[in-house]
């Protein structure tokens, strides 16, 4: 045994990802504070935790967001790390700036390389130079005469993008030049709201793709991995529902070439810390699209189907240690699946359903791994997001995986809230569904059809 | 008098945005259906419409604070 851990770390997130990061934290021998609002005082992450700090009320505007009060509570708290988690503060390069700044280690990339990859169009010129294809598109448009300019090398339908977007925030989408003008401006409207900052991009509109990410990681030595890919195409309004990896039906090849361009981007920026790239694929062709500079919600399949724990190297590669894994001990087995239970209505357009978790019995068995912040009798509050639990399967390939998976969300129970649960059944019933490789538009497609399509 | 109440548990807000102007101050004139503020429930933000037509006396709800299902947001006149 060694002698008292030498490393803290202040996990700036809540629910299922910080209980996520202090368990990996205790695998590593290190301690984790954990930080709360006003409502989430009586948390399990809080409780598990070896210390907490509260960090204000609680809209996530005035704690989780809070910047001045996290980097005090790490202060405060003797924290060497600060771990972002996913959401809040993940990718905002001030706060791993300030992070820095107050003597500490960002479990993450640089401030610089957030701050690159969070602005579009320059992650699009560094994909470039990296040799990995992005969708045709334009550099930044100063104006209508420009962006009308542009639209004609790009060629409709296209989509007008923020720089610095995310989230769905300054899209549109422009199918003649006619609407252009008029989509230049709402969008510069919304981006200059949303982001402090109305530049705009335009990019070929790519109607039906799929949503295929490759999950890298990179340490302070030079070495950049990638743990194969994730399936996330099954989306509504851009916001995913279900994820699998490895993407059914790949071939091989695509799979090498994909993989590569993931790695060759990471290294062109030095990327430290785990990441994710995501493509666009349309039949043989990928496109990049963006770099996610943390980990994420899904990063769980990947886990399952190379056997590694991706939040564990996080915590290594901050602390200045080499990956624990090179690239060819990385091997894909098996098949996995992530369903996002969250705490809304799909028969009533997916309207929130907050309130207090009077039952909740997660499933167990074979190759089944639940993830969540929250035990029975908990609240599923308003102020934040809707997720009550990951349900995520594994099996020796995708028909065994499935067939887990349709039993774990059989025996999952929530009370008291509405949940996803059903529509994830009736997901793993549709034939379509069940022979992989549906494109983005799916979903929708799908949920707009007459018949046999309502979820239970 | 009427009152307008919160069909949602959440955040209230009485502005668009941080950096602009309230919806609506007491004593404005409304109309039934104007849109007097915004309820955010796990990152959706709802607009919260007046039931009524009249002018507004007061709010019951502080910007930004909480509110429950039912609640009385403000009092009309």
């Amino acid at each position: 045994m060694s002698g008292p851990p030498t490393h803290r770390v202040l996990v700036a997130n809540r629910g299922e990802i910080a209980l996520r990061v202090i368990r990996a934290a205790h695998a590593c021998g290190w301690e984790a504070v954990a930080v709360h609002s006003d409502a989430d005082a009586d948390s399990r992450w809080v409780a598990l935790a070896d210390d907490a700090r509260h960090i204000g009320p609680s809209p996530a505007r005035r704690s989780y967001l809070d910047i001045d009060a996290v980097v005090q509570a790490a202060r405060d708290s003797g924290c060497t790390h600060v771990h972002p988690g996913y959401g809040f503060l993940a990718e905002r390069p001030e706060f791993a700036r300030r992070v820095t700044e107050a003597g500490l280690t960002f479990v993450g990339p640089s401030a610089e390389v957030i701050e690159s990859m969070g602005d579009k169009a320059s992650a699009r010129r560094t994909a470039e130079q990296a040799g990995v294809p992005v969708v045709p598109g334009s550099e930044v448009v100063a104006d209508v005469a420009a962006a009308r300019a542009a639209a004609a090398d790009v060629g409709f339908p296209l989509l007008i993008k923020a720089a610095a977007g995310g989230g769905g925030k300054g899209i549109r989408v422009v199918r003649t030049e006619d609407e252009l003008e008029g989509a230049v401006s709402t969008a510069q409207a919304e981006a200059s709201a949303a982001f402090g900052d109305g530049s705009l991009y335009l990019e070929r509109c790519i109607e039906d793709a799929r949503h295929i990410e490759v999950q890298v990681v990179g340490d302070s030595h030079g070495n950049v991995v990638h743990f194969f890919e994730r399936d996330c195409s099954v989306q509504r309004r851009r916001q995913k529902l279900l994820e699998e990896a490895p993407a059914p039906g790949l071939s091989p090849a695509l799979r090498d070439e994909i993989t590569d361009a993931a790695v060759r981007l990471a290294a062109e920026v030095g990327y430290q810390g785990a990441g994710t790239v995501e493509f666009l694929v349309e039949g043989e062709r990928f496109y990049f699209i963006e770099m996610n500079t943390r980990i994420q919600v899904e990063h769980p399949i990947t886990e399952m189907v190379t056997s590694a724990d991706l939040v564990v190297e996080q915590l290594r590669v901050a602390a200045g240690e080499p990956l624990s894994v090179a690239q060819e001990d990385i091997v894909l087995s098996g098949a996995a699946l992530e369903f996002r239970i969250n705490a809304e209505d799909p028969e009533q357009d997916f309207f929130p359903s907050p309130g207090e978790l009077t039952r909740f019995d997660p499933p167990t068995g074979p190759g089944v791994r639940v993830d969540s912040g929250f035990v029975a009798g908990g609240q599923i509050v308003p102020y934040y997001d809707s997720l009550v639990a990951k349900v995520i399967v594994h099996g020796r390939d995708r028909e065994e995986a499935l067939a887990r998976a349709e039993q774990a969300l059989t025996e999952l129970t929530v009370d008291g809230v509405v949940t996803t649960r059903g529509l994830h059944l009736s997901l793993l019933a549709d034939e379509e569904f069940r022979r992989g490789g549906v494109t983005t538009t799916w979903f929708e497609e799908r949920s707009a059809a007459p018949a046999g399509s309502t979820p239970d | 008098m009427p009152t307008i109440p919160s069909p949602l548990p959440g955040v209230f807000y009485r502005r668009p945005a941080p950096d602009q102007d309230p919806y609506v101050t007491e004593g404005d004139q409304v109309t039934e259906g104007q849109t007097i503020g915004l309820i955010e429930v796990m990152k959706n933000f709802s607009e919260l419409k007046a039931t009524a037509g009249g002018t507004v006396k007061e709010f019951l709800v502080e910007d930004e604070s909480d509110v429950s299902v039912g609640q009385d947001v403000a009092v009309l006149e």
